[in-house]
């Protein structure tokens, strides 16, 4: 990668900026939640050749911040967790299901989070959001869900906090390989008229300033999560979308082949982070 | 309004006169009314715009809420525990509804 | 045009601009809600504790929290939003202490100013910068 082409950009962007002393969050504090301890610093996954230590997002924000997440009661976030909970257990459709009557208690769903996205049994990769439609459409007989609907929302974190703690840990071999690399190669990829990839801020960057945003390592283990720019919870696609249009580019639909494979590319570069859902971001 | 949902954590007393920390959350997307839809248009307003905590019918605190409180409002604050009884936590919506939330203090 | 010239000029013309404007744009209607709060009576400075982020990592939910020993309500206005009342806490027989938190809005780097009502009838006011970020990449 030319190493000076992404040097210039980068110091053209941080010329509009004023250099202030920000209240950075501490950097060595722990995340315990619920006197759970969550893994937010890991050595690297294999795979990654740029960087040594991979953080959560947690570890970027301010003390503020970071403080609702450590409560239960505090995070926003959980309130989706009750919706959820709720939703689990409604029967919909023309089969006369809810999640429940098939998979028991929403407990059962222990563990899931920590592998999306996944392939499923057809050799297709599918985020969560896509194992959830599937199930309403094929074995409720209901409805899909929009993407970035209510209840979309509130049953991905629902089901994603039954992994809080547990160690990411998407495949990216096997049948999973060749999605990981369209993945790594859309990582790579500058875009839009800032030409900017993902690696240009993320890898190269994290840490440092952009405007008065505290980069972090662009991880995906928090999702879904509360950020406090939505003052909701949003999707992985909706902040991968996020991302690219701001390097002003007219980018891929929620749901996408391939925002999915960045997706999982993504994903993998934080295999041993703590599924932090709900997190709280700025 | 549709889907607003309470959650109250309130520490347990043990004894009459403890004073205990009450902590309130409800969803609610307290719509400020300057906000504007994709077609230009003013989406109204629709806030939370006053909160109570009672105790066995006394009065704990009464907060008068305006739009700038932050969407899902969050009040924190103390209160005593005379006697065993019921918190009562109301909210009220700019639409008329009110929400409720209780809980129970005994010892 | 080199980085430090740049800045330069940008510091100059800030440092101009700010000169010009008021900071609070909006005095007159702080001036009005908070005369309307006291009825006109001149608030003393102190005798409350403002705890807010000196630099909020993003205007949509900053955390706030007011105490006040003694007073009867406490009322929080945010000097450059669109109105400045934000919330008057009254406190009854039962609170435990004069002091409440929560989340607030700030449209932008302002002063908020915290007035409270003592149970005397006298009144007192404190206030703090919080410096409001518009960082945040992605939709």
């Amino acid at each position: 990668m030319p190493g000076n082409a992404r040097k210039a950009t980068l110091a053209a962007l941080l010329a509009g900026t004023v250099l202030v002393a920000p209240a950075l969050g501490d950097e060595s504090a722990e995340l315990i939640i619920e006197g759970e301890v969550m893994i937010t610093r890991a050595p690297a996954p294999e795979h990654m050749e740029y960087i040594d230590e991979i953080l959560s997002g947690w570890v970027f924000r301010s003390d503020e911040t970071q403080a609702v997440q450590m409560d239960d009661f505090d995070n926003p976030g959980m309130l989706y967790v009750d919706e959820g909970l709720d939703l689990w257990n409604v029967t919909e459709g023309e089969a006369g299901e809810s999640c429940a009557s098939c998979h028991g208690d929403i407990e059962s769903m222990r563990g899931v989070r920590t592998q999306m996205p996944h392939v499923n049994e057809d050799g297709e990769l599918w985020a969560m959001e896509d194992y959830v439609n599937n199930c309403r459409t094929e074995r409720m007989e209901a409805e899909e869900w929009g993407w970035e609907s209510h209840q979309m929302l509130s049953m991905t974190t629902a089901i994603s906090y039954q992994s809080r703690g547990m160690p990411m840990n998407v495949q990216i071999d096997g049948e999973a390989a060749e999605f990981w690399e369209q993945g790594r190669e859309l990582y790579y990829t500058r875009f839009g008229q800032l030409d900017l990839s993902c690696a240009n801020c993320h890898e190269d960057n994290y840490g440092n300033m952009l405007r008065a945003d505290h980069l972090s390592q662009g991880q995906l283990n928090g999702f879904p999560v509360y950020r406090l720019k939505w003052a909701g919870v949003g999707s992985i696609h909706r902040r991968l979308r996020g991302c690219i249009t701001d390097t002003r580019a007219e980018t891929f639909g929620r749901g996408s082949d391939e925002l999915t494979v960045l997706e999982l590319y993504v994903s993998s570069r934080g295999n041993g982070l703590s599924v932090e859902a709900p997190s709280v971001r700025n | 309004m549709e889907g607003v949902r309470p959650r109250v954590r309130v520490d347990r007393a043990t004894e009459a006169g403890e004073t205990v920390e009450v902590k309130t959350l409800i969803s609610h997307p307290m719509e400020s009314g300057l906000r504007r839809n994709g077609d230009g248009d003013l989406i109204p307003r629709q806030i939370i715009n006053r909160f109570t905590a009672e105790f066995n019918g006394e009065m704990v605190i009464d907060i008068a809420v305006e739009p700038s409180v932050s969407t899902n409002p969050y009040f924190e604050f103390d209160a005593i525990v005379p006697e065993p009884g019921t918190f009562t936590f109301t909210w009220y919506d700019d639409d008329g509804d009110i929400y409720t939330s209780t809980n129970d203090q005994s010892f | 045009m080199n980085l430090t010239r740049r800045q330069a000029l940008i510091t100059a013309i800030s440092a101009a601009v700010a000169g010009v404007l008021p900071r609070s744009a909006s005095a007159t209607a702080l001036d009005d809600a908070m005369a309307a709060f006291t009825g006109g009576v001149e608030p003393t400075e102190g005798g409350i504790i403002i705890t807010a982020p000196e630099i909020a990592e993003n205007g949509n939910t900053v955390p706030v929290e007011v105490e006040s020993e003694g007073a009867a309500r406490i009322t929080i206005f945010a000097t450059l939003n669109p109105s400045p009342g934000v919330a008057t806490f009254t406190f009854g027989p039962l609170a435990g202490a004069q002091r409440a938190s929560t989340r607030i809005r700030l449209a932008e780097t302002q002063d908020v100013v915290v007035v409270a009502e003592m149970a005397d009838g006298t009144y007192q006011m404190a206030a703090q910068e919080v410096k409001v970020t518009i960082g945040g990449c992605g939709g």
